[in-house]
């Protein structure tokens, strides 16, 4: 749910007028009036800003290169955080359960909501009881989500063992087990998350012409045709969009996998943010925690890049 | 003003397409009450349930008897008040903060022309490119240590208040609204003697309730829902969010008494919810589609 208001090409020229330029002389000293006025308005966002987005993103890099602990002064060391960190066995696990995440969260959590929207939009009663049915468990604050479902894995009397003995299936061990774990806690993010993207793919099904599907129905196409031809194509741009954005979202999980397994069992729900967490937390080495942060931000960096790309361009199309 | 879907109304008319829709429609009525509502059922009573029955397989659906102690030995075990205030206040100063900064300076950006106004822009526009969870160690470390004033904001709301300003997506929001009032209302405003503020005060905020609501609402429920950043920065039991809470004490702490803090933990959010679905709902459909 990133943009909310509609985009606009922007109209500089027209929002803002330019002002006739001032006699000389006089109109200098309220010229800068205004800009000292313009400036008061501005500051307090500047030094947040500047404090808590621009600095640290500096600070990000430059630590990478140093070793840093709070209280000492930091001293550079090349790149010896990113060997460090690089040679850690924890590291090749954390981006590989990392990924592995992104992309079972990608399986799961587009083809259900896509399918899912698409019934939804074909009824015609109770859209509304559907709609907030469905953004319910956004509203619950992940880390009660998290909490309800390591409950419902718990290998006893958790609900999703007592499910699975109810059907007479064979039971498992869920978020304990070290080849089942990954894939609990892709269902629990989809579960959590899905809710805002039905609703953006019921808005966007709803924006394609009726008369697409009459034309092609007039033309013989049955339903997975109509679907093919007429449904995916009008809803690419959408799904592109939300595709970038859950790979960013997803690749930096941490909630799930702190609070349900721990990163465990044996490392296996290890994260790359978990990782970080690790490095400035328990080991207490900022630097080898900003040469994976780096890291991290150089690769998510490029798919927001990416994405503001491809809305600013649809924008001023 | 039921627009033409995928099926046709004339194949739903038809008494076998009667059928498969109410068939389709109960299944998915259904899965939805299994998927979605049957897990926070299944919270709301668990905590009701006593110790014993909560573990007990298989399962019983319903308490057979309704005990209430999970839910008052949340609020005294857990010192449920504590943390909620403790929510309250992060998430209400986020609030306000955000409201104050991020308005004068999208107003500023948009309306008073400061010098290198879009070089500003431009960098606030940056930092949405930079994943948020990515920067939290540099960000953790400054306010462990603000520059050239030294002050540690750990275990202060300050710590979230602040932050919560640097929000770009907000900002551009509120300046991409200001971009589009019409000029002609705050030049009259201008040629009546208002000031910047009094238009800013008198004319823009009343005319941008709007987008004020949007930004309110995901103001409140960034913080309420946060983690990772409030585990960080408070290591103060005493001054930790409920969410961070409730993870710190599920270790040692009986199921049932988990359980109901859960509950009541989500309880703001959904109410939040129910009562602004309409606006919530609208703005993520809304926003996500080119009209």
């Amino acid at each position: 749910m990133a943009k909310t208001v509609e985009r606009r090409p922007v109209e500089e020229p027209a929002v803002h007028p330019v002002p006739a330029p001032p006699p000389a002389g006089s109109r200098g000293r309220s010229r800068l009036i205004d800009q000292a006025r313009a400036y008061a308005f501005l500051l307090g966002g500047l030094i947040c800003f500047a404090l808590f987005s621009w600095y640290p993103a500096i600070r990000a890099v430059v630590l990478a290169f140093q070793k840093y602990t709070p209280g000492s002064s930091p001293e550079w060391v090349g790149t010896a955080n990113f060997t460090r960190v690089w040679h850690d066995p924890e590291f090749t696990e954390a981006w590989r359960n990392t990924l592995a995440f992104t992309l079972l969260a990608l399986l799961i959590g587009f083809a259900v909501p896509f399918v899912l929207a698409l019934v939804l939009n074909e009824l015609r009663h109770a859209k509304a009881f559907f709609r907030v049915v469905v953004y319910l468990p956004v509203m619950i604050p992940p880390v009660v989500s998290a909490l309800l479902w390591k409950w419902f894995y718990d290998p006893g009397a958790g609900l999703a063992n007592e499910t699975l003995r109810f059907l007479h299936l064979p039971t498992s061990n869920w978020s304990n087990g070290t080849d089942t774990a990954l894939l609990s806690l892709v269902i629990v993010a989809t579960w959590a998350n899905m809710g805002g993207t039905v609703l953006i793919y019921l808005a966007a099904l709803q924006s394609i012409p009726g008369e697409l599907y009459e034309a092609a129905e007039l033309d013989g196409a049955h339903l997975l045709q109509r679907i093919r031809h007429v449904t995916i194509p009008q809803t690419r741009f959408v799904v592109l969009m939300l595709m970038l954005l859950q790979i960013i979202a997803t690749m930096q999980v941490f909630t799930e996998p702190f609070v349900i397994t721990g990163g465990g069992p044996e490392n296996a729900t290890v994260t790359v943010l978990y990782l970080i967490y690790k490095y400035a937390f328990l080991y207490n080495d900022f630097g080898g925690a900003c040469a994976l942060s780096v890291m991290l931000l150089v690769l998510l960096g490029a798919f927001s890049a990416v994405y503001l790309r491809l809305t600013r361009a649809e924008g001023d199309a | 003003m039921s627009a033409r879907t995928l099926i046709s109304p004339a194949t739903l008319a038809r008494p076998r397409g009667k059928a498969i829709y109410w068939t389709v429609f109960t299944a998915v009525v259904v899965l939805f009450a299994l998927a979605f509502l049957f897990p926070v059922y299944w919270m709301v009573t668990g905590a009701m349930k006593s110790p014993d029955e909560v573990a007990r397989t298989p399962p019983a659906l319903v308490p057979k008897h309704w005990h209430l102690a999970g839910y008052t030995d949340a609020f005294d075990l857990m010192q449920l008040p504590r943390h909620l205030w403790n929510t309250v206040v992060q998430a209400a100063g986020a609030w306000a903060f955000q409201l104050v900064f991020c308005t004068a300076a999208a107003y500023a950006l948009s309306r008073l022309r400061p010098a290198f106004g879009k070089v500003i822009l431009g960098g606030i526009l940056a930092t949405l490119m930079v994943p948020a969870q990515a920067l939290v160690v540099p960000k953790y470390l400054t306010v462990a240590d603000l520059p050239l004033i030294h002050t540690s904001l750990l275990n202060d709301p300050l710590a979230i208040w602040l932050p919560a300003v640097a929000n770009a997506f907000n900002l551009y929001l509120l300046k991409r609204f200001f971009d589009q009032l019409p000029r002609d209302v705050l030049e009259a405003a201008e040629i009546d003697g208002a000031g910047r503020l009094r238009i800013l005060w008198s004319v823009v905020l009343p005319m941008s309730r709007p987008v004020l609501a949007v930004v309110s609402i995901f103001a409140l429920v960034a913080v309420w829902q946060d983690f990772l950043w409030p585990l960080m920065v408070f290591s103060d039991t005493g001054e930790q969010p409920i969410s961070v809470a409730l993870v710190q004490l599920s270790q040692n702490i009986q199921l049932t008494v988990l359980i109901a803090a859960m509950v009541i933990a989500s309880i703001p959010m959904v109410a939040l919810f129910l009562v602004f679905q309409r606006h919530i709902i609208a703005g993520i459909g809304a926003g996500s589609t080119k009209g």
